[in-house]
């Protein structure tokens, strides 16, 4: 059996042979990250309902269990109401347009220094042209309901997506500075050698920057104007059933992308923040050795942490109101990172430090 | 000057802003006060004002006289009642009937009834499955009083002292 797949393996032409390859590996990412969206859906639930000294969603299945597959299905059953006189093909492309790119930035997330799916030496620029893509997905969104508010709405989040990414890309710049490279897998090699080589420490206020720019990037509270469901309406007014759903998956898998992304540029990655503390004996035993080494579980240790956060910051914060956003935005993030970049530059060039880092 | 400085550092340092999150993070590990409904309950007062019920005596004659006090005082006009004089010569109702749609359930008519006949017990998990259940016609109220009499009478012991 096995010699017989192996045989029609390799009876296939090459260019077949690495696009299965490749599409194996990305369904290995992405349907894993689907199932996590789903239940960090729960997990928000359940963590913002403990912050409010309540239980949170406990009936569907055991503790709850089963409420985002509840969810998911009640939200394919729903009818996709098309508004009238709406631009029908960009008013279904616009959903596709948010979520794409939020997935395909995760082919050059390096899971490990062997596992990540295009190992590319520009992964940075490609991160930071990506999630620059997805605000198209909000303003074709507006744009095609043929709605006012919808019109508006995008705006609104279009103008905040955009002041954002330039912090976002700055504290990125930051990053680049320290590290000498655009390559993520390189980027995270700098930081090898346990907690204290972080770039978390050097880059603080970036990476201050860096978190709050994505929380804003994501539409999240407390810069969740675009949903705003309490006492103003967003670009996704008009949707509904499975067209909104797929917003909402773009919310998300874009939360854990930017969480990703915190791990990798500033927490170190899929580096032990122990590991290289300890002595080796102790990491040669097996299963012990093996959980405080590196691996894929730091990474995915340190990107719920991140999302922690996230929620975290949901549960306690009011949400801004548009002229402090912008305000946020522009008058303080941005002088922020535009001064520790300069500051960088400087002990770079001028102390010994520079040495160490580069 | 100073004011300034001190207020640089203040929003600089995010220092109300980790104070939020404190105060966020400790009611994540505060015991949760949620009440688990349907298996829970909270207590309830004898005084609760719930679905009606017409009370019978013990010897199984039904109290109500056909005043109609209850409806002239029904501030929603929820109340029907028709009069007729029975084989026996005493006054009874020939129909009596509450829109639950229409009460505002402020037991106005049980305050009023001389006989303590219309009472209010505690139920108040019920629902109507088709239109014109939410009339309560003479039949479902004694049905009701009969069911929950011992309950109607505890409550009504109860809160006795205090009228």
């Amino acid at each position: 059996m096995i010699d017989w797949f192996l045989t029609l393996w390799n009876s296939l032409p090459d260019w077949l042979q690495i696009g299965v390859w490749n599409l194996l590996k990305i369904i290995v990412v992405v349907l894993p990250l689907m199932i996590c969206v789903a239940y960090l859906t729960y997990a928000e639930r359940k963590i913002i309902g403990y912050m409010q000294v309540r239980i949170g969603p406990n009936r569907v299945g055991p503790r709850g269990w089963l409420q985002p597959i509840a969810d998911a299905l009640k939200l394919m059953m729903k009818e996709i109401v098309l508004p009238t006189r709406s631009d029908r093909f960009l008013f279904l492309l616009a959903p596709v347009l948010s979520l794409g790119p939020a997935l395909a930035a995760w082919a050059v997330i390096p899971f490990t220094d062997k596992l990540v799916i295009a190992n590319i030496d520009a992964g940075l620029l490609y991160v930071l042209a990506l999630t620059s893509v997805g605000v198209y997905g909000i303003i074709v969104a507006g744009w095609a309901s043929n709605s006012k508010y919808a019109f508006l709405g995008a705006m609104r989040s279009a103008a905040q997506i955009v002041a954002y990414e330039i912090a976002m890309g700055f504290a990125l710049v930051g990053v680049l500075m320290v590290a000498g490279s655009l390559n993520l897998v390189q980027i995270v090699q700098h930081q090898a050698g346990g907690l204290h080589q972080w770039f978390m420490w050097p880059l603080f206020p970036l990476f201050i920057v860096y978190f709050i720019s994505g929380v804003a990037e994501t539409n999240r509270a407390p810069f969740d104007v675009a949903e705003g469901e309490s006492e103003i309406i967003g670009f996704h007014v008009e949707y509904s059933g499975m067209a909104f759903a797929v917003f909402f998956l773009a919310e998300y898998a874009n939360m854990i992308l930017i969480a990703a992304l915190t791990s990798i540029m500033f927490l170190g990655g899929w580096y032990s923040p122990i590991g290289a503390y300890l002595p080796t004996a102790l990491l040669d035993i097996p299963v012990i050795g093996w959980l405080l080494g590196d691996g894929v579980h730091w990474l995915l240790i340190k990107i719920s942490i991140v999302l922690f956060f996230f929620l975290w910051l949901r549960a306690t914060y009011p949400r801004y109101r548009y002229d402090q956003i912008m305000r946020l935005g522009w008058k303080v993030l941005i002088p922020v990172t535009l001064i520790w970049v300069v500051v960088i530059g400087m002990v770079k060039f001028f102390t010994p430090f520079g040495f160490i880092m580069s | 000057m100073a004011k300034a400085i001190r207020h640089f550092f203040k929003t600089f340092l995010l220092l109300e802003m980790i104070q939020g999150l404190a105060v966020t993070g400790r009611h994540l590990f505060a015991p949760k006060i949620t009440v688990q409904y349907p298996e829970q309950k909270t207590p309830k007062s004898p005084r609760f004002r719930g679905l009606h019920a017409l009370r019978r005596y013990a010897n199984g004659e039904e109290r109500c006289i056909a005043c109609k006090l209850c409806e002239v005082v029904c501030p929603a006009l929820a109340i029907t009642i028709d009069v007729a004089e029975r084989e026996d010569g005493s006054r009874r109702t020939t129909r009596y009937e509450i829109d639950l749609f229409k009460c505002i359930y402020c037991g106005f008519c049980e305050e009023v009834c001389p006989v303590d006949s219309i009472v209010e017990t505690d139920l108040h998990e019920y629902h109507f499955e088709a239109r014109g259940e939410n009339i309560m016609t003479k039949e479902k109220l004694l049905s009701i009083g009969d069911r929950y009499e011992a309950r109607i009478a505890v409550a009504k012991a109860a809160d006795a002292p205090y009228r």
